[in-house]
């Protein structure tokens, strides 16, 4: 098996997403936690630019790795946390590693030997993936849903402060 | 070309890394960004698909996906913040007031 440019790619990105999300979930410091899932959804964008899907990258950059991670390492600092006050108890973490492996396996075996959509991701038109063809997609078939996740956001709007306020019973 | 059968393996491991994080850590920020963790990988998911398909569904899925999540975010950091005010603790075992 000769390995093209994408390969190469897929398998340094996959490697570095992965023992990053191990990162996350084993580190015992929350910041280094935040940290590590900056990075794994680098990653993640990286693949998305793969997979021809630009705009969807650029989005997951600005929104997750920039707005959303700002907003959890804010509330990190803000809070002064430190390294957890007590890890789980070993026997309970290696139940929950053996589930997760089980868990993993699974999903591995199952995607890998039972995907129903055609095997070997061909040519495609240039034009999959512009921003053009995303706003297409979004705004003339989707408008309806499009409309609804602004009202969604305006509820989340209201709710955040309303739950943020001081002096609320 | 990578198969997309890699693409879904790599989302399903992603995705079973996440939900070990709920399950093992306590302090209830980190759960939150195992969720982030989870949801990106059924992102993942959808973006491989769409692409072994030909379609812009999956894509635009991904995009309200982020922005149930960003105020998914928002919400319960809100939530996590009044929490910390009334009990001054982010263990999730001792937040346990609702168990009968």
């Amino acid at each position: 098996m000769i390995m093209g440019i994408g390969e190469i790619i897929f398998f340094i990105v996959g490697a570095v997403a992965i023992a990053s999300a191990f990162g996350v979930i084993l580190h015992p410091h929350p910041v280094y936690s935040a940290l590590f899932l900056v990075v794994a959804l680098f990653q993640i964008a990286v693949l998305f630019i793969l997979l021809d899907a630009e705009m969807v990258a650029f989005l997951q950059v600005l929104v997750y790795a920039g707005a959303i991670m700002v907003l959890f390492l804010f509330v990190i600092m803000l809070l002064n946390l430190g390294r957890d006050p007590e890890a789980a108890p070993a026997s309970w973490k290696l139940v929950t590693l053996g589930l997760g492996g089980v868990l993993g396996a699974e999903l591995g075996w199952f995607f890998l030997r039972r995907a129903v959509p055609p095997a070997a991701i061909g040519a495609i038109d240039p034009a999959y993936g512009s921003v053009t063809a995303l706003a297409r997609t979004l705004f003339v078939d989707h408008a309806l849903s499009f409309e609804i996740t602004s009202i969604l956001l305006l509820v989340a709007m209201v709710g955040a402060i309303v739950l943020g306020r001081r002096g609320v019973d | 070309m990578v198969p997309v059968q890699y693409y879904l393996a790599l989302a399903g491991a992603l995705f079973a890394i996440g939900t070990v994080g709920v399950a093992l850590r306590r302090n209830v920020i980190v759960m939150f960004m195992s969720i982030e963790l989870m949801l990106n990988a059924a992102n993942l998911a959808f973006v491989a698909l769409a692409r072994a398909l030909h379609s812009m569904d999956g894509q635009v899925i991904v995009f309200f996906v982020m922005t149930v999540a960003a105020a998914e975010a928002a919400v319960g950091l809100a939530i996590i913040l009044a929490s910390f005010r009334n009990r001054m603790t982010l263990d999730a075992a001792q937040l346990s007031s609702l168990k009968w």
